[in-house]
């Protein structure tokens, strides 16, 4: 398998280096990505749980019946 | 407002792709950075996040992201770098096709925390989902940046993409 590498380029002397991963940034990138995954994930499950909140609230409004106080949250906060 | 656009640098990813582009060594001179990204990753189809480190720290970033896909929208909110989108490989009509993305980043030698704005969107060439996204970023560090990473966690970058970095003047 092929070492992947990186592009840095120095601003100051506008000098491009082409230069292989090392070991430790390999294994930072497979943490960062996991930890990328994770956390998007968890934010995205958060997202869809106050939309499903903001539906059920918006559900028992045209219904007349008493909203939870998580429910009111998702209407007003 | 910005007067004068200068090009830092220009880097255009070569054959074998890059796991992620630096700048370094940002002069302090200017102030305000623009960034230009013209991308491709080696996800198998679809598209994912470009993530932007500062100072190659991933940390005390608080974005907000306003995203439309197809004939949806959604918000989120989010704790790491997000900049943007960046296309994959993909067979359905994107094989010659990079998502742009064009970030700013205002007062970036400040002692003040960072703000960020950024757009996105990745065009396929097809009619189906070409995802936009409006970001607004804040970096909460007070050190100046010295540096900018781009990446998509878990791909490569493909060749022929380009990032160009810019120093903004006032005067």
């Amino acid at each position: 398998m092929t070492t992947p590498t990186k592009i840095v380029v120095d601003c100051s002397t506008g000098q491009e280096t082409i230069l292989p991963l090392t070991a430790e940034e390999i294994a930072q990138r497979e943490a960062d990505a996991a930890a990328f995954a994770e956390q998007r994930a968890a934010e995205e499950a958060a997202a869809e749980a106050k939309a499903a909140l903001k539906a059920s609230a918006k559900a028992k409004l045209i219904a007349g019946t008493p909203l939870t106080e998580e429910e009111a949250d998702a209407l007003v906060l | 407002m910005a007067t004068t656009y200068t090009l830092l640098s220009n880097v255009t990813v070569g054959s074998g792709g890059a796991a992620n582009i630096t700048f370094s060594s940002i002069p302090q001179t200017y102030t305000d950075l623009l960034i230009k990204l013209s991308i491709r990753q080696d996800k198998p189809d679809g598209y994912s996040d470009i993530y932007m480190k500062i100072n190659s720290s991933s940390s005390n970033f608080t974005i907000r992201v306003l995203n439309a896909v197809g004939s949806s929208s959604s918000s989120y909110s989010s704790s790491v770098g997000i900049v943007g989108n960046a296309l994959g490989t993909t067979s359905s009509g994107g094989t010659s096709s990079f998502s742009n993305t064009e970030i700013y980043i205002p007062n970036y030698t400040s002692s003040n925390y960072k703000s960020y704005s950024s757009d996105s969107v990745v065009e396929r060439n097809i009619t189906a989902w070409n995802p936009i996204d409006m970001i607004a970023g804040l970096w909460s560090n007070t050190s100046a940046i010295t540096s900018l990473l781009f990446e998509s966690p878990g791909y490569n970058i493909e060749q022929y993409s380009i990032a160009c970095l810019y120093g903004i003047s006032n005067a």
